[in-house]
């Protein structure tokens, strides 16, 4: 059951993540960010929508709403202003630039909500527990299990269903055809930023009600996601479920019985992965060089 | 010229003020690790995960001190060295199958299981780490005062004869590979080179002196513990390195002076913006100033 | 004249696409052999099989006696055949000079010096293993028999396309090879300048007793400088026999040259 929940908490955390690498072909840090923002923002405002009175049980739709509004304008300026002027770039270079942006925004979370932890427990205990086989269970991490399929679903539908989201498995594709077709591929890529980060931002959220939000919140988040993407494959979605699956069961397992290794074996299997299939285990074929 | 400031350092030294003392010393430290990432630089492979050597050559250190009570510094780095080296020799038969941002990726997962592995370790003290004994000098334990200006000194020594290894190194057929596996590996194959052994033996060389730097760094330190395994270290030594440039081996460790004094500075002035200064400097570098970038930049430019 | 290098029975397929059917050749020592073809008709495929880079779903090849089937393009290169591309592959950060170096570096490498602990002065003072002369020296003698004296300080990035090419081939030769294959030599070259060139490259390198292959489209430039033609149809060999014959042939005639009459001289 265990394994459920921190599956589709990784579930949800990475799937922005392979989403913005696998349409723009970056290893994104500022996802660490947003995830904190998201966090942040969904404390402090929930704790604020409370404060003043208003209902509780809609307080998750703040979490959401509040992750949505706060995170959108940071993701829509760092594409803007920053990263639009960098994909002609070597991928490790994109990389470090992100890298550079997640440490100027670890700060700027610290400026705008400050230092002090934020704690809303309200949210989480708001649902109370429902029992399984005599252990109390926390209604709130079905919500969790829930947004992971409704996220998953809603992004498998975009993708496959409507006219948007083809042209944007052309533009993952051949970015440079489906210029040269008429799709307007800046416009793609500032949509995909947004959409991940706003999915790495819901992540937190989401997850603040659970957690003491503070500063350097998001630097765990990073690396986990990035085991979770390799694992399932740099740019595939289906492959992010595998991946936070396969990462699910393999702490679990080694929470119950070799708790010594459990933040070990999670590396190890992203290490495994990545020396036996780079490209993870759903991958494409490679074209001819000479 | 490079002899001649080292040559001041060591007569200045004894008057230096503590702290500034111990800035040169981490700063020959983390030069050295960023020495190792210009070599791997010019092949064109960025490691994300030389914390993974750092952290082993400093546990080494700490270990030999903690169970065998061995504390002679040059033996402290030596071992450092060493234990990184054998690591990074097995490791390599893996890494060095890989490029770009897989072999990153690949060395930071490796780095992150070390990091996982110790926070766990009770025996060596897991997220607190451990203290380690002021070094001593060839036996002699030296007074209270001297020990920073000797650790400097020991710290210049090894630098210095480190760097001017890797210098001797770059001008030999085999160093003069690094560039041209950056640019052209199939060439490089069917010249009768193998770039996969040639990787390897760079990344052996970047684990070891990575590991010397650890071993330094925990001397100079006095603690120990799990963080310098932590992803975010091997951040600044990359930042370190693209500050620096790949311009010469004396590059890396006037990049470490600059960035711990950046950072000392800024932390001091507004401990909640240093991140920030940082990473701008670090976009303004990415975006401004190819000089630093030089290597990066001319891998190649990414398919739009 | 025995064969220096024997290819039997070589098959390769791409999913669907078969590169390579049956494609069985005996190359006499110190030979120079055109290959023809259209593109995609199995040529370069064959190189790549010779030289390593691919392995052939079946059949061998026997370079000297020794069965070279497995070996990888480093291995092969070691052992005396090297090649040339269509594309040329050079270090683009690096300048002619360097480039030659970095070969003569690997030839030194490879013969035991150069290793870690080689003095600096190795470039201007060890002889290199089978010129007699060091490294400095037989980089500016490569450079000069093919005329890129003159680009030795140049960066290889911004050479125009010719001299891209004869680098190319400049650095083939670096190895000191007993085979050499030559992929598309003069493509890129204008019309004038394609004999001159191509006599130029096999004076320096018939000088050294190698033997020759070479991919070529312009079948005046194969009439002129091969002794022997293999033409390439479909992953197959429909022609081997010397140029003025298989240029005749029907089959290569409308698979290859692309007209049944009679070619113009």
């Amino acid at each position: 059951m265990d394994g459920a929940i921190y599956s589709a908490w990784l579930f949800i955390a990475a799937l922005g993540l392979t989403l913005i690498y696998g349409v723009m072909k970056i290893v994104n840090v500022t996802h660490g960010s947003f995830y904190a923002i998201g966090a942040y923002a969904a404390a402090s405002l929930t704790a604020a929508w409370l404060a003043r009175g208003f209902p509780p049980m809609l307080s998750y739709a703040v979490l959401v709403v509040a992750a949505i509004v706060v995170a959108a304008p940071f993701a829509i300026l760092i594409e803007r202003v920053i990263l639009r002027f960098m994909y002609t770039k070597d991928e490790v270079v994109i990389l470090l630039a992100t890298y550079a942006l997640f440490l100027i925004l670890e700060d700027v979370i610290k400026l705008i909500w400050g230092v002090d932890p934020y704690f809303i427990a309200e949210p989480y205990a708001l649902l109370g527990s429902f029992q399984v086989a005599d252990m109390a269970y926390p209604t709130y991490n079905l919500l969790l299990v829930a947004a992971a399929l409704v996220f998953g679903g809603g992004l498998a539908w975009l993708l496959h269903s409507t006219r948007a989201g083809k042209l944007l498995l052309a533009v993952i594709h051949d970015p440079e055809i489906s210029r040269a077709m008429g799709v307007n591929v800046g416009r793609y890529y500032l949509a995909t930023f947004a959409l991940g980060s706003l999915l790495a931002a819901l992540a937190g959220a989401f997850t603040a009600p659970t957690v003491s939000v503070v500063p350097g919140l998001g630097v765990d988040v990073i690396v986990l996601s990035f085991a979770v993407v390799v694992i399932g494959g740099l740019g595939s979605l289906p492959g992010a479920a595998l991946g936070a699956v396969i990462v699910g069961i393999v702490r679990s397992l080694s929470v119950h019985y070799l708790p010594q290794l459990e933040l070990f074996v999670i590396y190890f299997v992203m290490a495994a992965v990545l020396a036996v299939r780079p490209r993870g285990l759903f991958s494409l074929a490679e074209p001819r060089k000479i | 010229m490079v002899l001649a400031s080292l040559a001041l350092l060591a007569a200045a030294g004894p008057w230096l003020p503590q702290w500034a003392m111990f800035i040169v010393t981490i700063a020959f430290a983390r030069g050295l690790v960023a020495l190792g990432l210009l070599l791997l630089l010019r092949a064109g492979l960025v490691s994300f995960g030389q914390a993974l050597f750092y952290c082993l050559g400093a546990y080494a250190a700490g270990a030999i001190g903690r169970f065998f009570g061995v504390s002679d510094i040059f033996i402290e780095m030596l071992v450092g060295g060493t234990v990184a080296a054998l690591v990074a020799f097995v490791l390599g038969f893996l890494l060095a199958r890989y490029r770009g941002i897989f072999f990153g990726l690949l060395s930071l997962a490796l780095s992150m299981i070390l990091y996982g592995l110790l926070v766990k370790t009770e025996a060596l003290g897991s997220t607190d780490g451990f203290n380690i004994a002021p070094s001593t000098l060839f036996g002699v334990r030296p007074p209270p005062d001297w020990v920073r200006y000797s650790v400097l000194l020991s710290a210049a020594a090894v630098a210095s004869l480190c760097a001017l290894v890797v210098h001797r190194y770059l001008h030999t057929p085999m160093g003069r590979l690094a560039p041209a596996i950056k640019d052209n590996e199939i060439r490089v194959e069917y010249m009768g080179a193998s770039a996969r052994k040639a990787v390897h033996v760079t990344y052996v060389i970047a684990g070891a002196l990575a590991g010397i730097g650890g071993a330094l760094a925990a001397t100079a330190v006095g603690h120990i513990d799990p963080d310098m395994a932590y992803w975010t270290t091997s951040g600044e030594f990359i930042f370190i390195t693209i500050l620096a440039g790949t311009g010469s081996v004396a590059a890396p460790f006037v990049g470490a002076l600059l960035y711990g004094s950046i950072h000392t500075l800024a932390y001091g002035l507004s401990p909640n913006t240093w991140q920030m200064s940082l990473g701008l400097a670090l976009l303004m570098l990415i975006v401004f100033l190819p000089e630093g970038l030089w290597s990066l930049a001319t891998r190649h430019a990414r398919h739009s | 004249m025995p064969a220096i290098l024997d290819a039997r029975g070589l098959c390769k397929r791409f999913g669907a696409v078969t590169a390579a059917q049956e494609v069985s050749a005996a190359i006499e020592k110190d030979s120079v052999v055109g290959l023809i073809g259209t593109n995609g008709a199995g040529k370069t495929t064959f190189i790549n099989m010779i030289t390593g880079y691919l392995k052939p779903d079946a059949g061998s090849i026997t370079y000297e006696g020794r069965d070279i089937t497995p070996l990888a393009p480093r291995e092969v290169t070691r052992l005396g055949i090297c090649r040339s591309f269509q594309i040329p592959q050079l270090y683009s950060s690096l300048s002619v000079r360097d480039n030659m170096l970095v070969g003569l570096g690997i030839v030194l490498a490879n013969a035991g010096h150069g290793g870690f602990f080689s003095r600096g002065r190795i470039w201007e003072t060890r002889p290199v293993p089978g010129y007699g002369e060091p490294a400095a020296r037989v980089a500016e003698h490569i450079l000069a028999r093919f005329g890129l004296a003159e680009y030795r300080d140049r960066n290889a990035q911004v050479l125009p396309g010719g001299v891209r090419k004869l680098l190319d081939i400049a650095l083939t030769m670096v190895a000191r090879p007993r085979v050499l294959l030559l992929d598309e030599p003069t493509s890129g070259v204008s019309a004038q300048e394609k004999f001159g060139i191509m006599q130029m490259v096999l004076d320096v390198v018939r000088a050294e007793g190698t033997t020759v292959l070479f991919v070529e489209h312009d079948m005046e430039v194969v009439s002129r400088f091969a002794q022997r033609v293999l033409a390439f149809y479909d992953g197959r060999i429909i022609a081997d026999a010397k140029p003025e014959v298989a240029l005749a042939d029907p089959e290569v005639r409308r698979h290859v040259v692309g007209r049944l009459k009679a070619a113009h001289a």
